[in-house]
């Protein structure tokens, strides 16, 4: 049976054993190619969607999803396509969603209107990888208003931080694998359970690991550690590869991905 | 509200990866800034290396020829390495060996940046490396050259608009990938909070310098304060100590490019509006939706969408005054320099150049003008001529 819009919550994604998160850029190739994809994932177990709203600089990605980004933005993305797309999305699944995106296009749109309409379009929460604690209060108001929860990131870096920011986070813990940009690392050298474990000290909060995670066997092993797996790169570079036809390919990766983490 | 704020400008929009990192170098600033050894030692680089004092130079035939205020220039490009960047390198060089890092990574616009930091680089013992945009690595060969010279390594960047926006994102991307020994020493008052500061503080020689200077020759100060505007930072530098004379006017030069109703331009002030990008609360030029937008200028050096977080502070608050100059003004203003002063001047400069022509006519002949000459223009006149369509064979 459906949920109710307003029941869904990104904790939804964690009630049900580990939880994988896919990320696709939205408008990538199109919107409505974008739409089948994400149905797709959905229907071979992604948890949690992250939908991507294509920025001109995205600084914080490597060359697979800048690349993704300016395909989306050539093929005629805009933000307000975007919510387009989670409200067809919203339609048909209730999945948890979030949007992931810079700060300038939220900014721009208006922080009050933006997560306006993410709550009518049924997004859960926002990703803003270049929002750190420190500012983030700029924003908060606006996204509780609409009930839009804003997630944290923790990096390896973080350390004394990871307290912080923990205890005041919102939906789930993106815990960051890795130094660097997003993209796919062949092995994950960051002591996974060093930051978790005060992560998970100060909440309850689910945490999921993301940043260069691409192989069933990375995400066997992270979901030992953590609540959720993110995949961004791995999906967005199947999209690349495959463009219009890549639904199939998504549904086998991520079923693989899934059946791994048991 | 987070730290480094100009109005409501500025601020630390950036990855947490960085955080740590960035806190730790204001921590290490504001340590340093204070301590005499530090202040000692880069004092005497600054004088025994770069050649500090710059110049204060009376342009008596442009005076007589523009039949307004006195001309004075302040000679930036006199420093060692050709431009005022060298009094940034120098401080932040400096401070990456105090904190005990062994590389340092920039980007680069036209190369004045890169060959400065490489040139410290090399000074220092530190490995370096910069990022610039590919398209200014084919109109500044030179540079490039200079830089590898040095010791650096160029990385051409080919993602975006392969420009100086462009060559930001790629250094900050390698900066995320490796904090621990490596220092992100960034070239103009912009980015993330403290850098906007460090830069500032370090560039505010010029005007330490040139306010001594003006009062020392002519009794008082200057009416007007002149400089070019890319990110800013031979504005502020020339800006900073004249802020609290209320009667100095501040003016920056813009690039217009092509015109600012072309579309052609990086006229942050006059066509840009608030955003948030490359760790910054400012203005920016971008579309309806905050995309960044392509921007255009001659100079290299001023071809970047923002402005920095003071300057647009500046703006807001009245205090100084921003104003868009051409290509074809400044290209005239290039030559006319050469000409009446016997200086070939950055192109970058020659914006400044080109509103004191059109400024100092109006102005009494009992007052002073200074124009900040942020740099030499041996790397320009390749394309100054492919400008004016003369062919230079230089193989």
């Amino acid at each position: 049976m459906r949920k109710k819009k307003t029941e869904i919550k990104i904790r939804d994604a964690f009630d049900h054993g580990k939880a994988f998160i896919g990320f696709v850029t939205g408008g990538d190739p199109s919107m409505e190619k974008s739409e089948e994809f994400i149905l797709k994932m959905v229907e071979a177990g992604c948890d949690l969607i992250e939908i991507g709203i294509p920025f001109s600089d995205p600084v914080a990605e490597g060359a697979v999803i800048q690349e993704a980004n300016l395909r989306a933005l050539s093929a005629g993305a805009t933000t307000d396509k975007l919510f387009g797309l989670a409200a067809r999305v919203r339609e048909k699944t209730d999945v948890p969603l979030v949007f992931l995106t810079y700060l300038n296009p939220v900014f721009h749109y208006g922080y009050d209107a933006f997560c306006a309409k993410c709550r009518e379009a049924g997004v859960n929460g926002l990703i803003i990888p270049d929002l750190p604690y420190e500012e983030r209060g700029e924003l908060l108001p606006f996204a509780r208003a609409h009930r839009v929860e804003l997630v944290s990131l923790v990096a390896p870096t973080s350390e004394q931080r990871i307290r912080a920011i923990a205890s005041e986070a919102e939906g789930f813990v993106y815990v960051v694998s890795s130094m660097g940009v997003t993209g796919v690392r062949s092995e994950i050298k960051t002591d996974l359970g060093a930051m978790l474990a005060p992560v998970k000290a100060v909440t309850k909060i689910p945490a999921a690991v993301g940043f260069g995670v691409s192989t069933p066997a990375q995400a066997a092993e992270i979901a030992q550690a953590a609540d959720g797996v993110i995949v961004g790169s791995a999906i967005v570079d199947i999209i690349g590869r495959y463009g219009e036809d890549a639904a199939e390919h998504l549904y086998g990766y991520v079923k693989g991905m899934k059946d791994a983490m048991g | 509200m987070g730290k480094g704020r100009y109005g409501e400008h500025g601020g630390q929009y950036i990855p947490e990866t960085l955080m740590n990192e960035i806190m730790k170098l204001e921590e290490c600033y504001e340590f340093y800034k204070n301590d005499p050894a530090f202040c000692r030692e880069l004092d005497d680089l600054l004088k025994n290396y770069a050649g500090r004092p710059s110049l204060l130079y009376y342009a008596g035939k442009m005076t007589q020829d523009l039949g307004g205020a006195k001309i004075y220039i302040k000679r930036e490009d006199l420093n060692h390495t050709g431009s005022h960047k060298i009094n940034n390198v120098l401080g932040q060089a400096l401070l990456a060996k105090k904190m005990g890092k062994t590389r340092i990574i920039a980007e680069t616009g036209a190369g004045q940046h890169g060959v400065a930091a490489a040139t410290a680089a090399a000074l220092l013992g530190l490995e370096c490396e910069i990022f610039m945009g590919k398209e200014d690595t084919e109109r500044q060969k030179l540079n490039v050259y200079r830089m590898e010279l040095l010791g650096a390594k160029v990385h051409p960047v080919t993602t975006g608009t392969m420009t100086l926006k462009d060559a930001v994102n790629e250094t900050m991307r390698e900066w995320t990938k490796r904090v621990d020994d490596t220092l992100y020493v960034l070239g103009s008052v912009m980015g993330p909070h403290p850098f906007p500061m460090i830069v500032r503080d370090f560039q505010s020689v010029i005007s330490r310098e040139a306010r001594e200077q003006i009062l020392e020759c002519e009794g008082k100060l200057p009416s007007a304060v002149v400089a070019c505007v890319g990110g800013g930072s031979n504005a502020m530098g020339m800006f900073y100590n004249f802020i609290n004379d209320r009667e100095v006017r501040l003016i920056g030069c813009e690039a217009a490019g092509k015109g600012i109703h072309t579309g052609r331009h990086a006229a942050t002030i006059a066509k840009g509006s608030p955003g948030i990008f490359h760790g910054m609360k400012s203005y920016f030029c971008q579309d309806e939706y905050g995309q960044i937008a392509p921007v255009y200028s001659i100079s290299a050096g001023l071809d970047y969408p923002g402005i920095g977080p003071e300057h647009a502070y500046l703006h807001d608050t009245g205090r100084a005054q921003y104003v868009p100059v051409t290509d074809e003004e400044a290209v005239e203003a290039f030559e006319y320099l050469a000409r009446t002063e016997g200086i070939i001047c950055a192109i970058e400069s020659a914006h400044a150049v080109a509103h004191v022509r059109k400024l100092a006519p109006g102005m009494g002949k009992d007052e002073n003008i200074i124009i900040c000459l942020s740099g030499r223009g041996d790397k320009d006149v390749a394309a100054i001529a492919r400008y004016r369509g003369v062919a230079l064979h230089d193989e």
